[in-house]
């Protein structure tokens, strides 16, 4: 792939992924209507996949659609962070995770509104209005179960804990090509940590938390490598398109 | 599921400017604010709304059918309180 239709291919993997780990909690959230919530930012993630992927597609110029890039790649073809891919079956976990990607997606996609490829542009216009509820989605629950009780506060903290190394990767600039930078194509993935911690410093502080003090996770994401977890996601997410190849409803 | 239920919510949604709130159905929250977010992701999702209201249901007063004679049967045979003995202007369509 160009650099151009690797990149578009990163943000698109993020927001699968996303997606599929989102869709995970239908079914198993604290209340139905958690569930419904969950579906929805689910869904807005799928949607922003789906046109992200497509575009990658047709930017490669091989003629692979959305369904070729999602469901007939395999694990070191995926170029998402280790944010997204693990599993998290904590409500807490899921939450604290939702607050770092959402704060990160909303300084992105407000960035590539402007972004010099129109495609791209009109993706972000659409996504930025998503993720801005998603960003408040998490910010609700983590104040709620931040500064509710004893027991809640602790468990939000040991989330917050446990994600924090996985923010790093989301601005590691290394495998954005440089030259797409200066085109105004790309966003330079190292301008977007001050706005996000700044936003992830007020959100934690208003929730009567601590902004975890702990070093950053070795990555390797967008380079292919992938934790152990990613390997079942992709069974499951891709199983049924690879045993009935072609079926359709 | 949680071993303390959450408070239940009446929702109520204007479909587009110029309507009425309409009661569209009823939710758990813990709180106002998050009763705001749930109603918009159960009751909005397919653009159903502008605006969206929730109350407590126990802040709600509702009459009983044990008093249905009392309050509505004394209105059926007044029905000088309807407006149909006026000429209606023609063309004038939403009266």
């Amino acid at each position: 792939m160009n650099p151009h239709a690797d990149y578009v291919l990163g943000l698109a993997d993020d927001a699968l992924i996303t997606a599929q780990r989102m869709g995970w909690w239908i079914s198993r959230s604290p209340q139905l209507e958690e569930d419904v919530a969950m579906a929805n930012l689910g869904l807005d993630q799928l949607g922003q996949a789906r046109a992200l992927l497509t575009h990658a597609g047709a930017l490669e110029g091989e003629g692979r659609t959305e369904d070729d890039l999602a469901y007939f790649r395999d694990e070191r073809d995926f170029r998402n962070v280790h944010l997204v891919e693990r599993e998290q079956d904590d409500f807490g976990v899921a939450m604290a995770r939702l607050l770092l990607w959402s704060a990160y997606q909303t300084e992105l996609y407000a960035a590539l509104k402007q972004s010099a490829d129109e495609t791209l542009a009109a993706i972000a216009a659409k996504a930025v209005k998503e993720v801005a509820y998603h960003l408040d989605h998490a910010s609700h629950w983590v104040e709620r179960l931040g500064d509710g009780t004893e027991e809640s506060h602790v468990r939000m903290q040991a989330a917050l804990e446990s994600e924090w190394p996985y923010l790093a990767e989301l601005f590691d600039g290394d495998w954005v090509d440089p030259a797409l930078v200066e085109q105004g194509i790309a966003v330079d993935p190292r301008m977007l940590e001050h706005p996000t911690l700044a936003t992830l410093s007020r959100v934690i502080e208003s929730a009567t938390l601590t902004v975890p003090e702990v070093g950053p996770a070795v990555g390797g994401g967008r380079r292919g490598l992938h934790t152990e977890q990613m390997g079942y996601l992709l069974a499951e997410m891709q199983h049924l398109t690879r045993s009935h190849p072609g079926a359709t409803w | 599921m949680s071993t303390t239920e959450w408070p239940l919510w009446e929702v109520f949604v204007r479909s587009r400017r110029g309507l009425s709130h309409v009661h569209a159905g009823s939710l758990h929250a813990p709180d106002g604010e998050m009763a705001l977010r749930n109603a918009r992701d159960l009751y909005t999702r397919r653009q159903e709304g502008v605006s969206i209201w929730v109350v407590r249901s126990e802040d709600l007063w509702a009459s009983t059918p044990d008093e249905r004679d009392s309050f509505f049967d004394p209105a059926i045979d007044k029905i000088y309180r309807h407006p149909t003995f006026y000429d209606v202007p023609e063309g004038v369509e939403h009266l």
